[in-house]
């Protein structure tokens, strides 16, 4: 009791240090304080004796017995405030108050006095686990400093047991493990207890839902609420705000900071082109290249379109199967019975996304698109009705070849036409009737025959194998036969020439004789074609090798020589020709065709074909032009005159040119091909140099039939008429006139 | 000889190309920066004539930009606020990492921002260029606007291009200029002819955008920016041009009416404002309130006998487009709910037609379903329950090609429940040769006041299958020919056999010779000898004119036999329904 009477003492003398200090503050407190005890919501009386809830420290650690005590002191404390205290006078009201408790106790709890009172076993060993005197005998100290025993427990389990049962009391009996006696908790205590279970106040009468006394609100109130005069800070101008200021306003000043800005809205658009002039164009606009519009819609667009314009399964299929940029169509058609059905299209925002992009990073450029009429491409030629004649029609068909027929060629009277096949034959015909008149067996695919142009004699020269023959078919008056044989029987002196060259020269003999055959031309390698010189004198044979110099001869029939006019290998030999009036010779190599003086023996000049590989030429009779036909497809004419380029290069045909032939007295030429037709062309040569050759296609002649990829081999005009007579693949040879 | 080594790549095209990344350093621009730049002023990457010369020999794939171009661009004032713009977000993520709160919100009240207009005048110097130029700045700000306001863009640009769309529709409205209306399925299509320039553009339908990560909205972004900017100062001209008050009013008497009845409904004024325009279903405020119009009277100019056909055509056309402009006078239409109400208000108004909703469907309604007054009711469902006797009950089809046909369509075919005849686009012109749906026939039969009859259908179908056969006819004439080889060769083959066969004379047949037809076949053979004759290049050329046009034909015809199949296909199941 001595202890926490000092105690008490100490914070009053504290409490009176500050109270002194300044009365107002004091003032204040006790406003605070009637705040504070206002939610105890007691009689003023109580809450001045209530004190300070903030100094019931002990009571918090005290056990309940403890509290009631307590509170008794902290009820001095209240009634000390008030008094000005001095430590008698402490003395004096502790008396009087303590008084004043036992009153009130009484009234409360008569019990709780007496146990008190009577056995005042105030341990002081103070909060501590009883644990450390589990082993004494003691529990304690009282005031007195003397030891309190622990009470003699003779209780034991079954005790308790029965004190259980007995004991009315018993579920309210605590153990106070200070005292080590058992404390019956009074009714309004396990009140107090049940309360603070339940998380309630312990106060019973302590409203929680009072209504609130708003203090500062915002009616103006007559009085203020302090009569505090105001702080002389309040009227000095802040030191530190004016630097706040003083740095704003130089912000401003310096246009760090910008004043606040006004959104102007309904008046943004205006007239912009007001005054709108269109002299001010900058240059910029006319080199500006808009952007294309976005394409119009079809048909197939449509949420309803035509059934034609839906997809198919195929159709359908296919669309999926291709790339997105190979898609003719970027969607596929549907069809919706109503516009209810229609859904959100899934690609519209990349649609536009896309041409967002093609407007700002597509490259563009200005670009010509030519509207062409296709007709107007087409070159104004004059008709080929005004060109006639030349032939049309197919009008005969010379049947009786087995193997196809390699060559052909007329005689000069136009009368007889020999042909050469691979079935080993050479069979005459007569052109009008087409029959054949003659045929010889040479034992050998022919690869060329070649009609002597003298008119003056009848000979058909023959190339098959490593051979040349020279033949009399004696269809000719006697005069014109025994002319040939004139010439056949050569220079009768000259014999002895044999042996001395490559080519062996020999007479035929009875069977041979009599089909015909008067002259054989041993020649080292297989002979290519035959050509004669316009004067039926000089024979010329192509040996196609790449290795050697000895591929063309030159074979003088009267004399019976031969001659190789080339000493080395300009390249592949593919056929010669003799100039039809000069002593000039065309060689015509893969690429380019050579043209050689025979008088000088040199060469005069070298024809670029600008082909990848000749087939076969012929000379213009007027001997100005040459045309050439190449494997590629190509007819290249060449006007020596002008240059050794072609003049115009012709791709008329499908397919690989085999044959061209120029007619002797019409401006025809004609070329054959492997996709079975013969173009006729009309080829007008000027005698006006400065004008250039006139070629205009007037016929496509068809007939022959397309065997084993050949179509027409050999292509030669009549003499005279103008009929052309081809040659094919078809084992046919065909006349059309 | 002497002077200095000239080198390469310094002189001629070279010089006025510069490539991409060039062009940036030399702005000084971010890529971003720089896209923004070109695409609010217009420059495009430009495609050199010789690009190996202009990328320095090399062949690599590179985007070159004109040089005087960039050039233009150094001097733009936009590149200041660009970089202004910098500096903002510098300073802002500053006093954000510093907790200066205040700061930043002053420097967000301050944020730079430009105005486009002068690259507007600028980049579309007359008024007539803009309209020209019009059509992207539609489509795009119609999608803008049917966006939500959820992210992707900024709400004030939805809301802006909404506003700005409502007063482009509400011109053509007040001008009735609508031409063209097509359903596709990406949208509908509108074509109006404004100032004598043709404007197409697509709205979307009104459903909410599945939002795909592969588009960039930024760019998509900046093109809005400049297009409202050029939205609003064309709409601004146009309504000038109308003598309507800009920005929109409606009419003091609609309003009045209007507001009566939904002054309770809506909470904000300025809210419903919009909404009510984006109704559609009043007119808008005149500056000047004259009630009569004055048409202005083409005046009659002597003119030479050759310009009076021209002439004459221009007039019947022109009273054609008047015809146009009062289709739906006079017709009175009320929209069921499940019709789409914006675009069809838009075009039963366009042409002078009356229209009404149901009042819960959206605002502006002007009568109720029980109007007896009310001509035609659009529905889009099979039946509807209480039908009134005095009104015709459409699809919705029915308005859009009545729109294309320019007259008023029988409504027989578009009754409710009844299988709706193709919808075909407006914008296809079919040149001769091109293949052109029966359905569209019919329209131009119609046009021509003629009455629809199955007769006719057919006639036109036969007519259609000649025009095809003149088509084929050079091929014809081949395989012609080609029969008659066939027929020499067998007579070949029979006198090459005539040995075995018993000699016998058959009667000959007069070969008629037809004189038009070997005429003919002489030209189209001359033709062919003349193309033989063609150079090169030019053979190239027609040869690709020609793949072409045979492709058309082709193409149409692929059509036809799909059209003939499938009407085969359906009369078939008709004939068996009928047995059945």
């Amino acid at each position: 009791m001595e202890q926490s009477s000092t105690r008490t003492e100490m914070e009053i003398v504290r409490k009176t240090v500050k109270k002194k200090r300044s009365k107002e503050e004091e003032q204040e407190e006790q406003e605070e304080q009637v705040e504070v005890f206002n939610l105890n919501n007691k009689t003023p009386e109580e809450e001045e004796d209530g004190g300070d809830l903030s100094d019931s420290e002990d009571s918090v650690f005290s056990g309940l017995e403890d509290s009631g005590s307590d509170s008794e002191d902290e009820e001095e404390d209240g009634s000390h405030e008030e008094d000005r205290k001095d430590e008698h006078i402490l003395q004096t009201k502790n008396k009087k108050k303590g008084g004043l408790t036992k009153e009130e106790e009484k009234q409360e709890d008569e019990y709780r006095q007496d146990s008190s009172d009577e056995e005042d076993i105030r341990n002081t060993v103070g909060n501590i686990p009883m644990d450390w005197y589990k082993d004494f005998p003691h529990i304690g100290y009282n005031l007195d400093g003397k030891k309190i025993f622990k009470p003699i427990r003779n209780k034991d389990e079954l005790d308790d047991f029965l004190d259980k049962m007995d004991n009315p009391d018993y579920w309210r009996t605590v153990h106070d493990k200070q005292t080590g006696s058992d404390i019956i908790l009074s009714d309004d205590q396990v009140a107090l207890v049940n309360r603070l279970q339940r998380g309630q106040f312990g106060d019973v009468h302590f409203n929680e839902y009072q209504p609130q006394v708003e203090f500062f609100s915002s009616d103006l109130m007559q009085h203020p609420v302090t009569n505090r005069p105001a702080d002389k800070r309040s009227f000095i101008p802040s030191l530190v705000e004016k630097d706040k200021v003083s740095k704003l306003v130089h912000a401003i000043k310096m246009g760090w900071i910008k004043p606040k800005r006004h959104e102007e809205g309904e008046g943004r658009y205006y007239d912009l082109w007001a005054n709108e002039d269109s002299s001010s164009g900058l240059a910029r606009h006319k080199m500006h290249l808009p952007a294309p519009r976005a394409p119009l819609p079809g048909h197939q667009e449509s949420y309803n379109p035509p059934p034609e314009y839906l997809f198919t399964e195929e159709e359908k299929a296919l669309w999926e199967q291709q790339d997105a940029s190979d898609r003719k169509c970027p969607f596929v058609p549907r069809r919706f019975s109503s516009l209810l059905q229609v859904p959100a299209f899934p690609r519209f925002l990349h649609e536009r996304f896309e041409r967002c992009l093609d407007l700002y990073l597509c490259p563009r450029q200005r670009k010509l698109r030519v509207n062409v009429n296709p007709e107007d491409l087409i070159p104004k030629l004059p008709k080929p009705k005004d060109l006639q004649p030349f032939p049309t029609t197919q009008s005969l068909v010379y049947r009786g070849h087995s193997g196809l027929v390699r060559s052909i060629s007329v005689s000069p009277s136009g009368q007889w036409l020999a042909s050469g096949s691979d079935d080993g034959s050479v069979r005459f015909w007569e052109v009008c009737s087409s029959r054949c008149m003659k045929t010889v067996q040479v034992g050998g695919a022919v690869k060329s025959v070649a009609w002597n142009p003298n008119p003056s004699v009848c000979l058909l020269a023959v190339a098959l194998d490593s051979l040349v023959l020279v033949l009399s078919p004696s269809l000719a008056d006697r005069q014109v036969v025994s002319a040939s044989e004139r010439l056949l029987s050569g220079p009768q002196g000259a014999e002895p020439v044999e042996g001395a060259g490559p080519v062996t020269w020999s007479d035929t003999e009875a069977e041979e004789l009599n089909q015909g055959i008067r002259l054989k031309i041993q020649h080292p390698k297989s002979v290519q074609q035959v050509v004669w010189h316009a004067k039926g004198d000089y024979l010329a044979s192509v040996m196609p090798d790449h290795s050697s110099h000895l591929q063309v001869f030159i074979h003088q029939v009267s004399r019976r020589r031969s001659q190789n006019p080339f000493r080395k290998n300009k390249g592949l030999v593919q056929c010669v020709s003799f100039h039809p009036i000069r002593p000039y010779f065309f060689v015509a190599t893969q690429r380019s065709v050579r043209i050689y003086n025979l008088v000088k023996q040199e060469m005069t000049k070298k024809l670029q074909a600008n082909s990848k590989w000749i087939s076969s030429m012929a000379v213009h009779p007027g001997g100005d032009h040459v045309i050439c036909g190449s494997y590629d497809c190509r007819l290249s004419w060449f006007d020596l005159d002008l240059s050794t380029k072609p003049y115009k290069m012709l791709r008329h045909h499908k397919k690989a040119v085999r044959s061209v032939a120029y007619h002797r007295l019409y401006p025809l030429f004609a070329s054959a091909s492997d996709d079975g037709s013969v173009i006729v062309c009309h080829g007008t040569v000027y005698n006006d140099l400065l004008q250039n050759p006139l070629l205009v296609p007037v016929k496509v002649l068809r007939g022959h039939v397309i065997t084993q990829d050949l179509g027409v081999l050999d292509v030669t005009f009549h003499p005279s008429q103008p009929w052309v007579f081809s040659s094919g693949a078809d084992a046919t040879i065909r006349l059309f006139t | 000889m002497g002077g200095t080594q000239k080198k390469k790549y310094e002189r001629g095209s070279v010089t006025n190309y510069i490539t991409r990344n060039k062009a940036r350093k030399k702005l000084s621009l971010s890529l971003p920066d720089f896209r923004r730049l070109c695409i609010l002023k217009g420059i495009y990457p430009h495609e050199p004539k010789h690009k190996k010369k202009v990328n320095k020999g090399s062949t690599a794939p590179r985007t070159f930009y004109l040089l005087k171009d960039i050039r233009f661009l150094l001097h733009e004032p936009i590149v200041g606020k660009f970089r202004e713009y910098k500096v903002f977000v510098r300073k802002l993520k500053k006093a954000y990492g510093k907790t200066e709160y205040t700061n930043a919100q002053r420097l967000k009240e301050n944020k730079p921002t430009y105005k486009l207009d002068h690259i507007v005048k600028e980049r579309y110097p007359s008024f007539i260029d803009a309209l020209r130029d019009i059509d992207d700045a539609l489509c795009m700000c119609f999608l803008f606007s049917t966006f939500a306001r959820t992210g992707k863009c900024h709400v004030q640009t939805i809301q802006l291009c909404r506003r700005l769309t409502v007063e482009w529709m509400n011109y053509v409205i007040a001008s009735r200029s609508l031409k063209k209306v097509f359903i596709s399925i990406k949208g509908i299509y509108y074509q109006a002819e404004v100032v004598g320039q043709l404007i197409t553009w697509l709205v979307p339908y009104q459903f909410a955008h599945d939002h795909p990560t592969d588009v960039d909205y930024r760019v998509m972004a900046t093109f809005t920016e400049l297009y409202t900017t050029l939205l609003g100062f064309v709409n601004f001209r146009l309504y000038n041009s109308l003598n309507l008050l800009y920005p929109p009013k409606l009419d003091a008497k609609a309003e009045s009416e209007l507001k009566e009845a939904d002054d309770d409904d809506y909470a904000m004024n300025s809210e419903s404002y919009l909404e009510k325009l984006s109704a559609l279903s009043t007119s808008l405020a005149k500056v000047v309130s004259t009630t009569e119009e004055e048409e202005a009277q083409l005046d009659q100019f002597p003119v030479e006998d050759e310009d009076l056909e021209k002439m004459e055509a221009r007039e019947r056309e022109q009273k054609e487009q008047e015809a146009q402009k009062k289709l739906f006078e006079g017709h009175k239409f009320f929209l069921n709910r499940e019709v789409p109400r914006e675009p069809l208000a838009f075009l039963i108004r366009c042409f002078g037609g009356e229209v009404s909703w149901d009042k819960s469907v959206s605002i502006g309604s002007t009568y109720e379903v029980t109007d007896e007054t009310i001509t035609h009711q659009v529905a889009d469902r099979p039946n509807v329950d209480k039908q009134y006797i005095n009104r015709y009950y459409i699809q919705p089809q029915w308005v859009f090609d009545c729109v294309n046909a320019k007259i008023v369509l029988p409504v027989e075919d578009y009754f409710l429940g009844v299988t709706l005849p193709p919808h075909l686009s407006p914008f296809v012109e079919e040149k001769d040769g091109d293949y052109v749906p029966p359905e569209k026939l019919k329209i131009m039969a119609l046009q021509r006041g003629e009455k629809p009859a199955q007769e006719e259908e057919e006639e036109d179908e036969e007519e259609e299958e000649e025009d095809e056969d003149d088509d084929d006819e050079e091929e014809e004439e081949e395989e012609e020919e080609e029969e008659e080889e066939n027929n020499l060769k067998n007579l070949e083959k029979q006198r090459s056999q005539g040995k075995s066969l018993s000699v016998k004379v058959t009667a000959g047949k007069m070969k008629v010779e037809n004189p038009a037809r070997l005429e003919q076949e002489e030209k189209a053979e001359e033709k062919r000898l003349a193309i033989m004759m063609m150079k090169k290049k030019e053979k190239y050329l027609y040869d690709k004119i020609m793949f072409g046009k045979k492709r058309k034909v082709r193409e149409a015809n692929k059509l036809t036999a799909k059209r003939k199949a499938h009407d085969d296909a359906e009369k078939s199941k008709k004939k068996k329904k009928a047995n059945k």
